[in-house]
């Protein structure tokens, strides 16, 4: 049914015998040693949920703890190592992996017209990696934690620090290695593996974006990796260039940290960018608007977001100068994300909206996003950010970015290409009411933290005076929605492994190459590589638009 | 090679985008690496800034000798390498095997002299923490310069002996004559980019200020 493809969409037996697939082989040992970019991608899936997990549950004590003023459920200490918990899990452990790593993993190479990515077993390495890491990072939570915050600062982490930070930082240090892989692998595979006539005008944007997130990943993580190794000998030998009794300078971390870090951000911003694009066009049927602008703004977010580091730092020792060309470049950088916020809604426009489960998802994402990157104006700007530095408002705004974009996104994708990677469907109520109590919940546990911290409340402290008890128990009220809107849908997809109804090829009606072969996809993704010759999502236009069933 | 014939892996259309793809995967891994020391050589720049005498004083301690002999070393070793990957290309395995164990001999020279050089420095009591002791002012700074200089030298050595590593593998499969062109010439790249970090730290660690 699609125009832009040569070969005809292979149609995969749906009934009697079902097809081989990449899922057919079961032993233990067949998913451990898989090179199979799909597999890997479930192996990560299988991971960041239990990351996930262990990082919500902190979160969760967290907001309980915060119910009363003079907290109650916690000692401040433990309080400490309950946020480094969750920052560095939630961080490098699930979001930075989530959409790249999961399901760009899985959608890359179906989406250019490849049998894999450009190096498999390299691939493979990079899970390995990120588990090893992982564990480094339980293991040093379960001997005791840290108390660092998951910016490791110094002198928290090399002078006043216990040892247990040495662990988790290995365990980031080895992680970081596994994110520089998956990029490279990203990269080369975009490059080189395009099946014929797909040209990077006719890619997919989500493909733009994950190339622009690879680039990020590839430059800035071993930044990440230096800086690491420099506290680590630091903390063990008590010597290193952030120590101010050598003449080294604790700014100068915190410089080379958020070199690494706020490109970081967008790590985990630019995946669930390319999300949205995939499903805002599909689920409007419309081609969508300004594809060059969309594609290019991705770059843009990736170069420009390299300059923008030190507005994290407007506060320390940074020269007021610095701070006026670091306000500004953050200023620039959100243009582009703008660009991409006003071509999608302008996709919307005449468009024929449906709204599936992943569309409710991408259309609470692009509103949680509008607002967590306004906030971020507000917070580039150098006297504004003075006042709101360090408070609630700036958890508040960076949430919004995380989790109201990268989560929303995140799970719009998985539930868009759910049938594609299971071959089957999730229950459509179940879904879209677990997207609207995710909203919901959301923004209850979050707006009322703008508010906390505009009122001037710091953050990372587990007391506060009284009058701010209403915005936390507001807070922690929504976090109980939130958690009920996660558990969904863990709940019903595992249920419809087994029990859902069996995908079709193209569920969606989208374009695309990954729809053009069976759910699930065979081992080598497609039996003969496509051939692409038109434009990207060319759906038909507004007079000969059909509404399609579900 | 003549008697082996690559084959293609299952993910690669053709042979040459296989070999495409292995070498600008191996463009982009170097790309990380520059980032990767690129941090280090920002801190040293950072400190060498803000201590421009007593860095000065700390790199004069350094023996040029030392340090001059290995950059020879390792550019001649780049030589060979070049070499290697030209034989390789050639399908001329005995040079090839040859070369290679010129370029691992010339590798080994190098830590061999940075070895006697850090002794040199434990000796003249240069080393940070374990043993440092400086007679002139602003001792900590100095110690900030060996600092850097050991964590320098010490990560870039580290990078020699995988390079010696990998060279050691391609030797073997070259003498089983079972390597292709592209393996060789993906060594090569790292070689060079190793050489070429010497090239940088050289003169940023032993060639501070004037030296009569």
């Amino acid at each position: 049914m699609n125009p832009v493809l040569d070969t005809p969409a292979s149609t995969a037996p749906q009934e009697g015998e079902p097809p081989e697939n990449y899922l057919t082989e079961h032993t233990v040992i067949s998913w451990l040693l898989t090179t199979d970019h799909k597999r890997i991608g479930i192996l990560y899936l299988l991971s960041i949920l239990v990351y996930f997990a262990i990082a919500a549950v902190a979160a969760a004590m967290m907001r309980i703890e915060l119910l009363w003023p003079d907290g109650r459920l916690v000692l401040p200490e433990t309080y400490n190592k309950l946020f480094t918990i969750h920052g560095v899990l939630m961080v490098w452990f699930f979001l930075i992996p989530s959409i790249p790593a999961v399901l760009g993993n899985f959608v890359i190479p179906l989406m250019i017209g490849a049998r894999d990515v450009a190096f498999p077993k390299l691939n493979l390495l990079s899970w390995y990696l990120f588990m090893f890491g992982g564990v480094l990072v339980v293991y040093s939570v379960i001997v005791g934690g840290v108390d660092t915050g998951w910016t490791f600062y110094t002198p928290y982490s090399t002078t006043y620090a216990n040892p247990n930070v040495v662990t988790m930082v290995a365990g980031v240090f080895v992680a970081g290695f596994g994110s520089i892989l998956t990029g490279l692998n990203f990269i080369i595979t975009i490059h080189k593996m395009r099946a014929p006539g797909l040209t990077w005008f006719r890619l997919p944007l989500f493909i733009w974006s994950m190339y622009s997130t690879s680039l990020i990943l590839v430059l800035a993580t071993p930044v990440l990796a230096i800086t690491l190794l420099a506290i680590t000998v630091e903390r063990i030998w008590g010597i290193g260039i952030f120590d101010p009794n050598l003449g080294g300078d604790p700014v100068l971390f915190q410089h080379m940290f958020w070199f690494y870090s706020h490109p970081a951000v967008y790590i985990m911003i630019l995946p669930g960018m390319g999300v949205v694009s995939e499903l805002i066009t599909c689920f409007s049927r419309k081609k969508i608007f300004g594809y060059n602008f969309i594609a290019f703004s991705s770059i843009a977010i990736a170069v420009v977001g390299f300059m923008v580091w030190g507005h994290h730092m407007f506060v320390s020792s940074q020269s007021i100068y610095a701070g006026m060309v670091f306000s500004i470049l953050s200023f620039i950088v959100a243009v582009p994300s703008a660009i991409k916020v006003f071509n999608w809604t302008a996709t919307l426009y005449k468009g024929s909206v449906s709204f599936e489960t992943p569309m409710l998802y991408a259309l609470g994402f692009i509103g949680l996003f509008t607002i967590g990157g306004l906030t971020g104006l507000f917070l580039a700007a150098l006297a504004v950010d003075v006042h709101l530095h360090d408070t609630y408002f700036v958890v508040a705004h960076f949430h919004y970015i995380m989790v109201g974009g990268m989560v929303m996104g995140f799970m719009g994708g998985l539930h868009y290409w759910w049938p594609k990677i299971t071959g089957r469907m999730y229950p459509e109520m179940a879904g879209r009411v677990a997207a609207l109590v995710t909203f919901v919940g959301f923004n209850l546990t979050f707006f009322p933290l703008f508010l906390l911290g505009y009122l001037g409340q710091p953050r990372r402290y587990h007391s506060y005076p009284p009058e701010f008890q209403v915005f936390h128990v507001l807070s922690t009220a929504g976090a109980s929605i939130l958690g009920v809107g996660y558990l969904m849908p863990l709940i019903y997809l595992l249920w419809s492994l087994r029990h859902g109804k069996k995908a079709p090829a193209n569920p969606w009606g989208a374009t695309g190459l990954e729809w053009q072969t069976p759910s699930p996809p065979p081992r080598d993704n497609f039996e003969t590589i496509p051939e692409v010759n038109g434009e990207p999502y060319d759906y038909p236009p507004l007079e000969q638009r059909t509404v399609e069933p579900i | 090679m003549p008697e082996t014939t690559p084959s293609t892996a299952h993910q690669f259309e053709t042979l040459s985008q296989q070999r495409d793809a292995d070498i600008a995967g191996m463009w982009i891994f170097l790309a990380t690496e520059v980032m990767f020391f690129g941090g280090l050589i920002m801190c040293y720049t950072f400190a060498r800034y803000s201590y421009p005498q007593v860095f000065e004083a700390a790199s004069h301690r350094l023996y040029v000798g030392y340090g001059g002999t290995n950059t020879a070393i390792l550019l001649c070793s780049s030589f060979t390498m070049a070499l290697a990957v030209r034989a390789a290309q050639m399908g001329d395995r005995k040079w090839l095997l040859r070369l290679l164990m010129a370029t691992i001999g010339l590798g080994l020279a190098f830590l061999t002299v940075k070895g006697f050089e850090y002794h040199t420095d434990y000796v003249e009591h240069l080393v940070p923490r374990l043993d440092f002791r400086w007679e002139g002012g602003e001792s900590p700074h100095a110690e900030l310069f060996f600092w850097l200089y050991f964590t320098l030298t010490g990560l870039h050595a580290l990078h020699v002996t995988i390079g010696i590593c990998v060279l050691g593998t391609m030797a073997i499969l070259a003498g089983r004559g079972r390597i292709g062109e592209i393996p060789v010439e993906i060594a090569g790249l790292y070689w060079h980019f190793v050489d070429i970090v010497w090239v940088f730290l050289f003169p940023l660690l032993y060639l501070v200020g004037h030296r009569s």
